[in-house]
């Protein structure tokens, strides 16, 4: 029993406290979202660069648990160029999905929060931020300027609605203004087409379990694109799909990309799919941007002994290897976060100054930054140490 | 009771044992009935697997690739006599059609013949610590002797990576990593010759999979161990086999060396499967042969050759007449009239 409690073990009255104080927390939060008649200006913000679709600044993102605070997003900062594509790659539970899910305001409330940092949106000729945006504004946010394609397809549409009446909802409840019902049915119907459901008439009736996983994907997609959003978040979009069908659907969302010149951030463990797809890549771990630069620079020239560790994990085909690396150990548990470097404890490239605290961004060169101590001798112009 | 049997009028010759094979699979065939109408009466069937035929040597591992809905799951599964009686073929393990076994002879071969499954989070009991669900089956088939079982339980979690504590957890205490050590252990217990993988690395991330593929060619390597690799992920398949079998619809329709697969696909389907591989590397050039449309329906599949509604090089004759197996270099065999002579 002695080495339960030393690993974490909770006495009631411990975990009572916990949650109290967790209630006072969430409800200020809560409280303040949903005010009616915000006025704009406290959500009105001003973009770092008017080229830049989304820019994440310092954002944490925390989860008020029974058993103490999860640090998910600890400090996530990167930027969606307009008509780029992102890559957000890194391990499960690393924080990509929340992070976009801040973007969206999706979060699992009232537990996960949004404690600090911003999250710009460009809105063509103003910028607001959507970590202050409350409730009802968001509503006209999602759907119009930023929208989901979510991993699992099998789940994400509803199976008592036939296709077409999901996908009129969407139109309907955005664009809806002033359309008859045969506009709106017109409209689902040049979407289907659009991502390249040839039966786009007989799909429109037909219910989601009728359909493969590709085609169900191609749905998602055409929801989403629905309003022809500024932004478009794919979380995982072909994990669930086969290398063929996953072919089909990269082609499919770098053409649409490029029809409605929109941006993606594109969510990935598969780092053959990134360099696919992707113009900038961000690696996140354990809530954190370790590394980020252009396609280019992170596959060409990885800094961070993370980023190294992935590549050499992943077997390639046509390179025989005897043996796959492995990086060692495990994540931290998000709950007990050290206060040095998240990956020290599973490194193999350590330095003297890993003992320190955190390392911040090195710049290595215009676009790629890395957050570790053996590139701080190297190049000093980058953060303050 | 026993479910109607279809007889494709056998047309295979049954092949011999040959002692330099583990595993010798013939014109396997499983159908599943589809019940329709009032009264249940059998409609149709789901030609899962529809005449699958392959050797397997002793000690090496074939990978086997293909969409899903293919029917690699349900082939693995048919070999192991998981998935009730087979509707044709033939399997021998080691010599012995296994679908002629008793139930006792059958009981006994079970230690032999193993499969690690695709879910670590479903295919453990949560009910069960971890010491027991490894262990059960040990002492269900008296592998040792009741003053010998702890120490054997141990040493099996020491080669498997898990510590002897683990024995008293249970199965959501670890992660998905550690789960799927415990699924290997369980296997492994049993000291089996053969092993059919599914899928054991898809539910985990990339980092985790790495251990997984080293302990599992670790493995192999201090038991002469068998593996069918079933996985979908091309590159983890390359890695790990020796010989790769590509699925197509309920066929086999390529199998070879790794080498002779990879460095030159023949068959218009694993071309294109491997053309959609995404490679990581931003500079590659990409040749993609897209396939249009998907899979078609295992329970009415289309007439001559399954792949001509997707085929690029599809003629008259692939959609009257199935092709047959055919050896095109040595020990490099693919089904494709392209490759008559």
């Amino acid at each position: 029993m002695a080495k339960k409690k030393a690993e974490g073990y909770l006495s009631g009255r411990e975990a009572r406290r916990i949650a109290k104080e967790n209630r006072r927390i969430t409800n200020a939060f809560e409280k303040k979202r949903k005010r009616k008649n915000v006025p704009e200006s406290e959500y009105l913000t001003q973009m770092a660069n008017p080229d830049n679709a989304v820019e994440f600044d310092n954002l944490h993102t925390y989860f008020y648990t029974d058993a103490g605070v999860v640090k998910s997003v600890d400090g996530v900062s990167f930027e969606v160029p307009i008509g780029k594509t992102v890559g957000v790659v890194g391990e499960s539970g690393c924080g990509k999905s929340v992070t976009s899910l801040s973007l969206m305001q999706l979060l699992q409330r009232p537990q996960g929060q949004v404690v600090e940092g911003e999250i710009r949106l460009n809105m063509g000729d103003k910028a607001y931020d959507m970590t202050k945006m409350p409730n009802e504004q968001m509503q006209k946010i999602r759907g119009n300027y930023v929208s989901m394609i979510f991993q699992e397809p099998m789940t994400s549409l509803n199976p008592v609605f036939r296709i077409g009446e999901q996908v009129d909802e969407v139109i309907a409840l955005h664009h809806g203004e002033g359309k008859t019902k045969e506009d709106i049915k017109a409209r689902t119907i040049e979407l289907l087409e659009m991502v390249g459901i040839a039966n786009s008439q007989g799909v429109y009736r037909m219910y989601p379990h009728e359909l493969s996983g590709g085609m169900r994907q191609r749905v998602c997609i055409a929801m989403a694109l629905a309003c022809s959003p500024k932004v478009i978040i794919a979380d995982e979009p072909t994990t669930a799909l086969d290398v063929t069908i996953q072919a089909q659907v990269l082609d499919l969302l770098r053409n649409l990309k490029d029809k409605i010149n929109s941006s993606i951030m594109f969510i990935t463990h598969d780092l053959g799919v990134i360099a696919e797809m992707a113009d900038y890549v961000v690696v996140m771990y354990a809530g954190r941007v370790v590394e980020k630069g252009t396609v280019h620079e992170i596959f060409s020239n990885p800094a961070h002994p993370y980023t190294i560790g992935l590549m050499a994990s992943k077997p390639v085909v046509g390179k025989q290897v005897d043996k796959l690396y492995s990086i060692p150990g495990k994540v931290p548990n998000p709950i007990d976060m050290p206060n040095y470097c998240y990956f020290k404890d599973r490194c193999e490239m350590c330095v003297k100054g890993c003992e320190g605290e955190y390392p911040t961004q090195v710049q290595l060169s215009d676009t790629h930054f890395v957050s570790c101590y053996r590139y701080y001798d190297k190049k000093n112009q980058g953060g303050e140490v | 009771m026993a479910s109607k049997k279809v007889r494709t009028q056998g047309d295979f010759t049954p092949v011999e044992y040959d002692p330099q094979y583990i595993l010798q699979v013939n014109h396997l065939k499983k159908y599943f009935p589809i019940k329709g109408g009032m009264v249940g009466k059998t409609v149709g069937h789901v030609k899962a697997v529809d005449g699958v035929t392959f050797n397997l040597k002793r000690g090496t591992t074939m990978g086997l690739v293909g969409e899903s809905g293919c029917g690699k799951t349900t082939t693995g599964r048919t070999i192991l006599r998981l998935a009730g009686e087979k509707t044709d073929g033939q399997v021998l393990f080691n010599g012995q059609e296994i679908y002629d076994m008793n139930p006792k002879e059958m009981r006994a071969l079970r230690t032999k013949m193993q499969i690690i499954f695709q879910d670590p989070f479903s295919s453990l009991s949560p009910r069960l610590p971890v010491g027991e669900i490894i262990g059960e089956a040990v002492r269900e088939h008296k592998l040792v002797s009741k003053a010998e079982y702890n120490d054997y339980i141990d040493k099996v979690m020491d080669n498997c990576g898990l510590q002897p504590f683990h024995k008293a957890r249970y199965p959501h205490e670890f992660s998905g990593g550690q789960r799927q050590r415990i699924c290997i252990a369980r296997a492994l217990a049993l000291n089996p010759e053969f092993v059919v993988c599914d899928e054991p690395v898809s539910a985990l991330d990339v980092s985790i999979q790495a251990q997984i593929i080293n302990l599992l060619k670790d493995l192999q390597d201090q038991y002469n161990l068998t593996y069918l690799f079933i996985s979908h992920d091309l590159s983890v398949v390359e890695h790990i086999s020796d010989s790769v079998g590509v699925m197509y619809l309920g066929n086999l329709v390529e199998y070879g060396d790794t080498v002779d697969i990879f460095r030159n696909p023949l068959h218009p389907y694993t071309k294109a499967l491997f053309s959609a591989i995404p490679v990581p590397d931003p500079n590659a050039k990409m040749n993609r042969i897209v396939l249009e449309g998907s899979i078609p329906s295992p329970a009415n599949p289309p007439s001559g050759c399954k792949f001509h509604t997707r085929c690029p090089y599809a003629t008259e004759r692939c959609k009257v007449e199935a092709p047959c197996q055919r050896e095109v270099e040595p020990g490099h065999y693919v089904v494709c009239h392209l490759f008559d002579k």
